[in-house]
């Protein structure tokens, strides 16, 4: 497809929406990388930054809602411009969740670090977290070159998460069962967890939008999931069933 | 030898069978070629929308299907264009007969210096199609109806057409067009000249048409050929790009220059 509308407002206003999605991406991917540092290093006042940047990236959600809606509005876009506008605005609707689930993270930082709960080790959690940034990281350079391959492959790493997501649930199961006293620090570790395992989903969603964005069609199949947390038990003799 | 053809109704196996074919079709106005080997189906009780950027050829194609374009002296036509399985131009055809089973609403509203009445009444009077003048009356008001307009105009019946809107003129055309029992009704930019309002009438009157009549539209406007067709065929400089269901091309055509003309990427 050539690159420039005959119009050239039409293409500011298409220019406008693509790089305010990038910005979100890249938001997003800083806001997930200081909120790990926040808890590697216990540092409320990073947590509480975290926190507060939130707000930022509701409101870019919010203007990007009203830019493609009025793209839509006023320039009723065809074909492929029209997949851009649509998956943009979903997918945005992904990075502000994402958001969320960061400040959410930050919170239980910052309350875990202010009673100086043991979380047990954090290891696992903080690979997750860099997993889920590279997978940030190159699903936005998969949208600003149109690369469909990567976006595939970025798809398919989710799987890396949910797998060191199940390891980190055993661990903390473990942990959990050796001191009572962990308890409150590991159910928070447990949360955050969680919420970058749902932010890999997230992210595996922008992949499969990109696919159909870029091709007109939605990926085949059913990727690959490996979260098994929802079947996961230990016994008191630690026996995994 | 019978001196005109006739022409049967075409006879359908599903909805989507084609009513006329037009396959390797060239057009020429005397040495520049303006249409180059045209294939398409025209399926019946459909809408098919002819779209693509001024001068592609879109509305000589259109002209073929009923052969309007005999009347430019210049103009020569290859290839076949087969109406209900029948050659059309075929040297027997009867060209008034075929035109009264495959009718046509230009770009202007054009009724006849005449009543809204004798505008529909003028077609079944010259075909002899009314057997009383009661029948003519039910035929006219038929049409009337058909074209979403009786209700606008039944008190006055006797006033001139060119006192109406041009919205109403329009359908008092397209009355016009059905008052002869036609099988396809061509439209060339049937809206162009109209308020969005009556725009919307027209649109939504050739969705309920559909039922009964074949339609083929040319068209510039994207939007109404996206919300008004379930066909769409893509003209530029004078080949047919690509043809498809609507929805596919106006979502994820498969040829790039339909990407980039429906985008606005070329004109």
């Amino acid at each position: 497809m050539s690159d420039d509308h005959i119009v050239s407002s039409f293409n500011e206003d298409m220019s406008r929406l693509e790089s305010m999605f990038l910005e979100m991406g890249d938001i997003v991917a800083e806001q997930l990388k200081l909120a790990t540092r926040a808890l590697r290093k216990e540092d409320r006042v990073l947590a509480k930054q975290v926190i507060k940047g939130d707000k930022r990236l509701n409101k870019m959600e919010a203007d990007l809602n009203d830019l493609a809606i009025k793209i839509l509005a006023l320039r009723q876009p065809f074909a492929g411009d029209l997949r851009k506008v649509v998956i943009t605005l979903k997918s945005a609707g992904h990075l502000e969740r994402m958001g969320d689930l960061t400040r959410n993270m930050a919170q239980r930082t910052n309350t875990i670090t202010k009673a100086e709960a043991d979380t047990g080790p954090i290891d696992t959690l903080i690979r997750m977290s860099e997993i889920v940034q590279d997978m940030i990281s190159s699903i936005m350079q998969a949208y600003k070159d149109q690369d469909t391959e990567l976006a595939i492959n970025v798809r398919a790493q989710d799987e890396n998460v949910d797998r060191s997501h199940n390891a980190l649930f055993r661990e903390m199961l473990t942990y959990m069962m050796e001191d009572l006293r962990n308890i409150s620090g590991c159910m928070h570790v447990m949360f955050m967890a969680k919420n970058i395992e749902r932010m890999g989903d997230n992210v595996a969603d922008i992949a499969k939008e990109l696919i159909y964005m870029n091709t007109g069609d939605w990926p085949e199949g059913k990727r690959t999931k490996s979260d098994k947390t929802s079947k996961m038990i230990l016994e008191h003799d630690q026996k995994e069933k | 030898m019978e001196k005109n053809m006739t022409y049967k109704t075409a006879v359908s196996t599903n909805g989507s069978a084609p009513i006329m074919t037009a396959n390797g079709v060239d057009v020429y106005y005397g040495k520049k070629q303006a249409i180059k080997n045209v294939s398409l189906d025209i399926p019946e009780n459909q809408i098919t929308a002819l779209i693509g950027p001024s001068g592609c050829g879109k509305s000589t194609f259109l002209r073929c299907f009923n052969r309007m374009n005999d009347t430019i002296d210049s103009c020569r036509i290859s290839g076949d264009i087969k109406f209900a399985g029948q050659d059309i131009y075929d040297s027997k055809v009867d060209v008034v007969a075929l035109r009264s089973r495959i009718g046509m609403v230009f770009q202007k509203a054009n009724p006849f210096p005449k009543s809204i009445f004798d505008n529909v009444a003028y077609g079944p009077r010259i075909h002899g199609l009314s057997e009383s003048k009661d029948h003519l009356e039910d035929i006219v008001i038929t049409s009337l109806r058909r074209a979403g307009l009786y209700d606008e105009v039944s008190d006055r019946l006797n006033e001139p057409g060119t006192s109406l809107s041009g919205g109403q003129q329009q359908r008092l055309c397209i009355a016009r067009a059905i008052a002869v029992d036609p099988q396809i009704i061509l439209m060339d930019e049937p809206c162009s000249a109209l308020d969005p309002i009556a725009t919307a009438i027209i649109e939504n009157l050739m969705d309920s048409m559909k039922e009964k009549y074949t339609i083929v539209i040319v068209t510039h406007s994207m939007q109404q050929a996206a919300r008004v067709s379930q066909q769409t065929a893509f003209f530029h400089l004078g080949e047919l790009v690509e043809s498809g269901d609507t929805e596919s091309i106006f979502t994820n055509p498969a040829q790039e220059r339909t990407q980039n003309y429906i985008s606005g990427r070329i004109g």
